[in-house]
């Protein structure tokens, strides 16, 4: 037996075939209509190899994602989380491996505004909001729309459009911050905006990376109902290492390690997982 | 800020420090030319020729703070360059007076100016063709600096040149065009520049009708410059040139073309310093290279910083206190004056860095929060 069939034995509950995808159809239309999850996967990472001066980031990872799912990523550090996250935005190229974003996108063959705008938004670490502008105004520059100077120059928001931002507003908890300069923003305030800037640009898929990291136990629930609240309409990947709040929101648990998934499942599955207990888990 | 959906409207509410500047700048615009013309000359209220020139010549300037505090307080872009767009609007206008003395010159060419003559030039180079007409004059002022910064600015911003960087090639970019204008064959007057006009559009510029036309001509371009300004900051384009200036990295990650942004906000701002260059010459009757000076630009950069950065009132105020404290200075202690100069701004980095414009503001906030 081989690592690559041993990692496949590890990663627990596995499936015996692959879900159905259909052949590629790249560019222009196609990322405008974005996915097509119509079999009930999102996404489909295959075999993805990376390796960073001979140290492998991702080994062999295979991981499916159905659509509408909130799926928590958590593993030590190093295990990958986040050379996964740049495969799937294209900020990273695999060695090895196939990317596929629903049915029809090979995410591999795309750039990465092209993968942002076929609707996978990213949220990072480090909250960037414009500090200088309103809530509001933050997320009227993320709306989706006309780029260009000149549109810009005398564009007015339509009814539809700011109703659609004071819906973001309501759902991201900021309704009342609507005028208050982003730069006064609480940290975790700051962290809901920038949820609240990818939701303008209505992905259908959110990464968001160590949410709830700096935050108080309050927001830490809010941010939690908030996530849980996405998913359904979004589908959502959270990398985090609070596993109190993974518990909290996780319906299917990912871990990973050393680049591969070491177990799958709903978190007392994952927490019972005789591996897991070993690498991560049984190290707390 | 709360937005509006008509622009007029809208600034009532929205820029009060804005309606002031508007309203003084009319008052200005309006009892200048009486005190000139109508109260008589032995009247202590009596304004000067001298006078009415000099504030004009402030206005002019106030619009070239208008355009850097566009680049420098909304985007971002620290040009230290901009005194070679006023320059370049001045020269345009320039070239059209010079067209217009005919033969009144020294020599009385009825084609050639006074300088080529001398040069023993014969005939009128390609680029000094069309300056006889007004039209075509004005849209050179608009057109040369245009385009000017339209080449300038593209290679600059699609190399994401910025910070420092940026600072430094304007300088060299109006140093590099001072030197230019310095040489007599590029035929446009040399060291001397141009200067003796006579007429513009058939008036005599020595009249006081036609100082007092003039005078009120570039406060209401001031006015009409301001309200541009003003409506392109308050723009979605104005939030996103903001958000450039705030993170660039992270606008251009939500999908913003940061280079055109800049482009076409450091077109628009040279263009506007190109019309105040084109004001400044038929008021203070000359124009010479030393206005491309690398000195010039900077001036205007502390005018704009003392006067308070990114709310344009404070860009129109610094550049007239900054100026009326260099005529007063320049004749009570000339010797003084640069070392003033850079004492204020020093000060008003380190103690105000928001200018005159945050201290006005502050004191406003204080008195809402008592």
């Amino acid at each position: 037996m081989n690592a690559k069939q041993v990692w496949k034995r590890l990663a627990g509950r596995s499936r015996s075939s692959s879900p159905p995808r259909q052949g590629p159809v790249v560019h222009g239309d196609a990322i405008a209509r974005g996915p097509d999850g119509s079999h009930g996967y999102i996404l489909y990472l295959e075999d993805l190899t990376v390796s960073f001066d001979g140290f492998k980031a991702l080994n062999a990872l295979t991981l499916y994602m159905e659509t509408g799912e909130l799926r928590c990523i958590i593993g030590p550090n190093g295990a990958g989380k986040t050379t996964m996250m740049d495969v799937i935005t294209g900020k990273t190229r695999p060695d090895h491996g196939s990317a596929w974003f629903g049915q029809t996108l090979d995410l591999l063959e795309l750039t990465e505004p092209e993968i942002a705008q076929a609707g996978i938004g990213r949220k990072f670490q480090k909250p960037t909001v414009f500090e200088r502008h309103s809530a509001f105004e933050n997320l009227e520059l993320a709306l989706a729309g006309n780029r260009a100077v000149w549109a810009n120059l005398v564009a007015k928001l339509s009814a539809a459009q700011r109703d659609r931002i004071r819906d973001v507003l309501q759902q991201i908890g900021l309704s009342a911050a609507a005028d208050t300069p982003a730069g006064a923003l609480s940290h975790g305030q700051k962290q809901w905006l920038e949820i609240g800037m990818l939701l303008m640009q209505s992905p259908r898929l959110l990464l968001v990376d160590e949410p709830v990291a700096g935050m108080t136990p309050q927001e830490v629930e809010k941010t939690a109902e908030l996530l849980v609240s996405l998913a359904g309409e979004h589908s959502v990947i959270v990398v985090e290492h609070d596993m109190e709040f993974v518990r909290d929101i996780a319906r299917q648990v990912t871990v990973l390690h050393q680049g591969s998934v070491l177990a799958e499942g709903t978190m007392d599955e994952v927490q019972n997982h005789p591996k897991v207990i070993e690498v991560y888990l049984g190290e707390q | 800020m709360p937005q509006s959906t008509h622009f007029l409207p809208g600034l009532f509410r929205t820029d009060r420090p804005g309606i002031i500047f508007l309203a003084l700048l009319l008052a200005t615009t309006i009892l200048v030319p009486l005190l000139h013309l109508v109260v008589p000359e032995s009247s202590a209220l009596h304004m000067s020729t001298y006078a009415v020139t000099l504030i004009g010549k402030y206005l002019t300037y106030a619009m070239l703070a208008l355009a850097v505090d566009l680049v420098w307080g909304f985007c971002g872009i620290l040009s230290l360059g901009h005194a070679a767009f006023f320059a370049l609007g001045g020269y345009a206008m320039g070239m059209y007076l010079m067209r217009q003395i005919g033969t009144r010159g020294v020599y009385g060419d009825p084609i050639l100016p006074d300088f080529m003559v001398f040069l023993n030039w014969k005939e009128l180079p390609w680029f000094w063709h069309g300056f006889d007409m007004f039209w075509f004059a004005m849209l050179m002022v608009v057109l040369a600096p245009g385009i000017l910064a339209l080449v300038f600015g593209w290679f600059a911003f699609r190399s994401r040149v910025t910070g420092v960087y940026l600072s430094i090639i304007t300088q060299a970019m109006t140093y590099a065009l001072m030197l230019a204008f310095f040489r007599n064959d590029m035929g446009f007057g040399g060291n001397n520049g141009f200067t003796d006009f006579k007429d513009l559009l058939g008036f005599k510029l020595s009249s006081p009708n036609v100082r007092i036309a003039l005078f009120i001509t570039t406060g209401i371009a001031l006015g009409i410059g301001y309200l541009l300004c003003r409506w392109i900051v308050s723009s979605r384009a104005g939030r996103v040139v903001t958000a450039i200036r705030d993170a660039e990295s992270r606008t251009r990650f939500i999908g913003y073309r940061v280079e055109s942004y800049k482009l076409w906000v450091f077109v628009f701002s040279a263009v506007l310093a190109g019309v105040a260059g084109a004001l400044y010459v038929p008021q203070v009757g000359i124009i010479n290279p030393g206005e491309f000076g690398p000195i010039n630009s900077i001036e205007v950069v502390i005018w704009v910083a003392i006067g308070g950065r990114g709310t344009l009132y404070g860009a129109v105020a610094g550049a007239v206190i900054v100026n009326y404290a260099k005529t007063w200075f320049t004749t009570a202690l000339p010797s003084a004056w640069l070392y003033l100069l850079g004492a204020m701004f020093v000060l008003t980095t380190l103690l105000l860095p928001t200018g005159v414009a945050g201290l006005l503001r502050a004191r406003k906030a204080k008195e809402r929060a008592a």
